[in-house]
């Protein structure tokens, strides 16, 4: 295949933004969720902090993008491209903001909170990490089978969110005075299992490129 | 206009078993193509050939220069006999008549379907002679009703308000794009079933083209067009139906829509994309 060398490089760049977007993107992750196990609130500050620059990632992805659709007049795989470029950086920028929330809750509980953090918290952070990995790499290689993995990832971390919200909810009865503390825990879990729903739209994003189909993952 | 509409109820009538009725959905097929080759004494232009064009639709046929997308439409009225030593198989089938049967008369065929050309080329004459031209060899002599036609055809070519002051005027003062849409107009006049257009924009300006485009999206209201045309966005923009054409091959045939975000053909991507060759 021949021709387009330039517009194919500019492709090539998003792609390299994209997947910046979604490394910081992890590191904020495991930041805000180290920084809510260790009540550590300047941590938790300094995540407010670099969401910003993930912001302005996410908004120079969306103005490239929107530059070579005028300039280009992509069709075809070149559309779906970057279509699913603005998407997946979309995803990715709402990931953000779900660790930059647990940064939030990390806040507003203090540092002398006195409540243990539900263990269910870590795990579903290393899966959603794991989601994030399996979704960039499946972009990357445009590999529809780990789209359709993120799925079935995301049912795991979908139950134990369920689970932890059920003991979170039995832990209220016996200790109504901490019941801010734990809502702040439960909140924490959502915004956790949110990222894993992103992850999965990056799947369908990917099926999307490849197959030129929209699938919801999500249901 | 009476000529015409005698002809249409013929064609009609000897159609029936071919068309749906108007009031259904489903649209009736009015150029079937079947089998089609061509040739151009050796040269293989045309292979293999199946395609039906709908009524009021707008066909794009796209493909790379030398392709054999022109030399298609051209068969559509039969104005590929023009070119010596042409010969052809198969059939195409004009609303149920083997056009390229030697028994169909060819001057009934165009008056039924009607092309503009690349170029605009309008007669060293009035604008209102233009349009009147053909209603007038057709037989229609009454000022009145010429009158008539001619406001209508520039009407429906979305030119009437910019020369309704000065039909009198030689239609060579007007600029490309007026030309181009007087064109139409006298393609109109003669009230056609379909307008075959090769490349009728490629050598205007953009808001001159964006007009023609606008136009071509109300005309198939009233008439089925099939457009030949090198802008691809300008396919993709106003076509119901989009063929992709490669080496005398039709490579793809489908909904614009689709072929323009989806292509099945791996060719169909490469050229829609840039990356052919």
């Amino acid at each position: 295949m021949v021709g387009r060398e330039a517009f194919q490089g500019e492709l090539q760049h998003l792609e390299e933004l994209i997947i910046e977007l979604a490394k910081k993107t992890k590191e904020q992750l495991n930041l805000a969720i180290d920084a809510l196990y260790r009540a550590d609130v300047s941590q938790a500050e300094q995540i407010i902090q670099n969401d910003k620059e993930l912001d302005q990632l996410d908004m120079k992805i969306n103005e490239e993008a929107i530059v070579l659709i005028a300039r280009q007049q992509p069709v075809a795989t070149d559309l779906r491209r970057l279509v699913v470029a603005l998407r997946i950086s979309n995803d990715l920028e709402r990931m953000a903001d779900n660790a930059k929330n647990v940064a939030k809750s990390t806040i507003h509980l203090g540092e002398d909170h006195g409540i243990e953090v539900h263990p269910s918290i870590q795990e579903m952070k290393l899966m959603a990490v794991e989601m994030i990995d399996l979704a960039i790499l499946s972009y990357e290689n445009e590999d529809v089978t780990l789209a359709r993995r993120l799925a079935e990832l995301d049912d795991v971390v979908d139950n134990m969110y369920s689970t932890m919200l059920r003991e979170l909810l039995e832990e209220t009865a016996t200790n109504p005075q901490k019941i801010q503390h734990i809502m702040q825990m439960a909140f924490s879990g959502r915004y956790v299992e949110r990222i894993g729903d992103h992850a999965t739209n990056i799947g369908e994003d990917v099926m999307y490129l490849v197959k030129g189909e929209s699938l919801d993952l999500n249901n | 206009m009476s000529m015409a509409t005698d002809n249409k109820v013929q064609i009609e009538v000897s159609n029936n078993h071919t068309t749906t009725e108007n009031n259904t959905t489903q649209k009736r097929v009015v150029y079937d193509t079947k089998n089609l080759n061509l040739w151009y004494s050796e040269n293989h232009a045309l292979k293999d050939i199946n395609l039906e064009m709908k009524e009021n639709e707008v066909t794009a046929i796209i493909g790379p220069s030398g392709c054999g997308k022109s030399t298609y439409i051209k068969t559509l009225n039969r104005m590929v006999e023009l070119v010596p030593g042409v010969s052809t198989t198969g059939s195409i089938a004009y609303k149920g008549n083997n056009i390229l049967d030697k028994a169909m008369n060819v001057e009934d065929l165009r008056t039924r379907v009607g092309m503009v050309f690349q170029k605009p080329n309008p007669f060293p004459k009035s604008i209102y002679e233009n349009v009147a031209y053909g209603p007038k060899i057709h037989g229609i002599k009454k000022k009145a009703l010429l009158d008539d036609i001619v406001e209508k055809s520039l009407r429906g070519a979305a030119i009437w308000d910019e020369v309704k002051d000065r039909l009198n005027e030689n239609a060579y003062g007007l600029s490309g794009g007026q030309q181009q849409r007087i064109c139409i107009a006298r393609c109109l006049a003669i009230e056609p079933d379909v307008i075959l257009m090769d490349e009728p924009t490629s050598a205007l300006d953009p808001i001159s083209t964006l007009k023609i485009e606008e136009l071509i999206k109300e005309l198939k209201q009233k008439y089925t067009i099939i457009i030949v045309t090198h802008n691809m966005q300008q396919a993709a923009r106003i076509s119901d139906r989009t063929v992709f054409m490669l080496n005398g091959e039709v490579v793809e045939f489908s909904e614009t829509d689709q072929l323009f975000s989806n292509p099945k053909d791996k060719r169909t991507e490469d050229y829609i994309t840039g990356r052919f060759g």
